[in-house]
């Protein structure tokens, strides 16, 4: 035991960032929790269960899924081209990936809803067909596919570069044609990955306000996303209604990187067998 | 060793694995579709901002700069990021030398608690400060006697904004510092060196491009922070507006033009923080390659 305290800080370091966190984390998550029980248990089943609040539940939880999806699908496709194929831009495609980590919420929400908007840009191309997209639910994937986008690309991305080539040509050698040596060999090694990504991208969308808020036209019952709803409670200074929505969402959250530690620990348990 | 292997390698792009690729066609068909996603997703937005900040001609570009509200976000941006990436950036230090130089138990608790503003919605990192200082919240009483103000004010701002960022610097440094392991700091302190000597010369130089990397993020998410700092702010015109709340503004004023304007100071940022975390990204491997070869020996 003695061995691993060789080197000196450890009661600074440690005492530092433990007080740290304590301030700016614990302290006010606890207040979180009083509040939200401070209304007893009647106020908060009555203000998490509200109409208004359930549908913002579908469009948060819900299109958050379809986005975090179609993000796994194409997201596995731009990660396989990204490090097997050359092409010319290739390297600044791939760092330009990184872009929803880096571009401010408020500057892709405007600009995702410019682009979208009935007089704009895609939106006009599509006004003849008779598909809005923005400040529809339609506006709101499309904004938390943006923000979702990298992580299924960067989960995948390095179980990609790791992948042993002779397997594939082991398969190959072994009568099998390029489709069933994907979908048999590669496949099977890539998907506690591309599950963790999409649970990932899933978390993020879930949470998402900055570009959602302005694409999304916020429509009680269609369009309005649960932190908005969070958001005009504190307006009122109803804080324990705040408090209590704030907790379902932390909930949610909390599932969310259970489900995606599980999927980790999964994927290092079958590294380890391979 | 560099040249006898680099013959090999290289005959080996010149001649791509025919049995483990795919056919030209498909080939064509996916870079085809990832090409169309990232620049729909990706390239539009960027090129509308600055298509858009511009449409007016560079007369209206510019004078959105001499509005005095933009001007003071502006400050303000840079005020609430000088106080709270220099905090986060101690924070992550100290964070990452006790998680990766000991073993203790709630180690493993303390690196989900890091990782907490990552996972939660920004509102909520809001949320909780108004909570705790807002004026009917646990120190709304006291704050109010003291005739001292958080919540709609600058501390607020600059609290919410150390909660959404402090993950950054911490989650660059660990998995490297972990990497390298302490075989040289051990050596400086069988040497006589003190803690601060070992940190400043031995430490500090192993990991300065992951520490980069760290901040280069941490300052990134410090000036575009939207969502918890739109929560704490009030949205007072020239007292408590950031950058991004300022183009919320202008832009539900239907200002677009000025909206776009300041939009692309914040996206011209996102892609200077692009290149410079991809460069430190790549010199932060070379570290982790460099202390993997030195190690070398031992294990085999």
């Amino acid at each position: 035991m003695g061995k691993r305290f060789v080197l000196p800080g450890f009661g600074l370091t440690l005492g530092y960032s433990v007080v740290y966190l304590s301030l700016i984390v614990l302290v006010p998550f606890s207040a979180l929790l009083v509040k939200t029980g401070s209304g007893g248990w009647e106020h908060f089943w009555a203000t998490v269960t509200a109409p208004r609040v359930v549908a913002s539940y579908q469009v948060s939880f819900g299109i958050s899924l379809y986005a975090a999806l179609v993000n796994g699908i194409f997201g596995v496709v731009a990660a396989w081209v990204l490090v097997r194929y050359e092409f010319p831009g290739r390297r600044l495609l791939d760092a330009i990936v990184d872009l929803p980590f880096a571009l401010p919420t408020a500057v892709a929400g405007i600009a995702l809803t410019t682009i979208y908007a009935p007089n704009d840009w895609i939106g006009e191309l599509l006004k003849p067909y008779g598909i809005k997209v923005a400040f529809t639910q339609l506006g709101i994937f499309i904004a938390m596919t943006f923000i979702g986008l990298p992580f299924v690309v960067r989960t995948v991305q390095p179980v990609m570069q790791d992948l042993a080539a002779d397997v594939e040509e082991a398969a190959a050698c072994l009568g099998a044609n390029r489709w069933q040596t994907f979908w048999r060999v590669v496949f099977p090694t890539l998907l506690p990955s591309i599950l963790t990504g999409i649970t990932l991208a899933y978390g993020r969308a879930v949470g998402e306000y900055g570009s959602v808020v302005f694409i999304a036209g916020n429509l009680p019952f269609k369009t309005e996303i649960t932190p908005l709803l969070i958001i005009s409670k504190l307006e009122q200074y109803d804080y324990s209604g705040a408090a209590a929505l704030g907790f379902v969402m932390l909930a949610v959250s909390f599932l969310i990187l259970l489900v995606s530690n599980g999927l980790q620990a999964w994927d290092n348990k079958r590294k380890g067998i391979a | 060793m560099a040249g006898a292997t680099s013959f090999p390698l290289h005959s080996q792009r010149a001649n791509p694995r025919r049995a483990t690729g795919e056919a030209a066609c498909v080939r064509w068909i996916l870079t085809g579709i990832t090409l169309v996603f990232l620049a729909l997703f990706l390239l539009l937005p960027l090129f509308v901002v600055f298509q858009e900040a511009f449409a007016k001609g560079y007369q209206v570009f510019f004078r959105a700069f001499q509005d005095p509200y933009t001007l003071k976000s502006i400050q303000l941006t840079l005020l609430v990021a000088a106080i709270a990436v220099p905090l986060n950036t101690v924070f992550g230090l100290a964070a990452a030398w006790s998680l990766t130089r000991y073993r203790f138990p709630g180690r493993s608790f303390l690196i989900t608690l890091i990782d907490l503003p990552l996972w939660v919605s920004p509102v909520i990192g809001g949320l909780i400060y108004v909570l705790v200082f807002g004026s009917h919240g646990w120190c709304g009483p006291l704050l109010k006697e003291l005739d001292w103000r958080i919540i709609f004010a600058v501390p607020g701002i600059v609290l919410a904004t150390v909660f959404v960022t402090f993950p950054f610097v911490a989650r660059g440094l660990i998995p490297l510092m972990q990497a390298q392991g302490i075989k040289e700091e051990e050596a400086a302190l069988s040497l006589g060196a003190n803690g601060w000597q070992i940190f400043w010369r031995i430490t500090l130089p192993k990991i300065k491009w992951g520490l980069l990397y760290g901040i280069i993020l941490c300052n990134a998410r410090a000036m575009g922070e939207f969502g918890a700092v739109s929560v704490v702010s009030g949205h007072i015109r020239g007292k408590t507006n950031t950058m991004p709340l300022q183009i919320e503004i202008l832009y539900n004023e239907y200002q677009f033009a000025p909206a776009f304007a300041v939009a692309s100071l914040l996206s011209l940022l996102a892609l200077v923080t692009l290149a410079l975390k991809t460069y430190a990204e790549w010199r932060a491997e070379q570290q982790l390659a460099a202390a993997a070869r030195e190690s070398e020996p031992e294990t085999t």
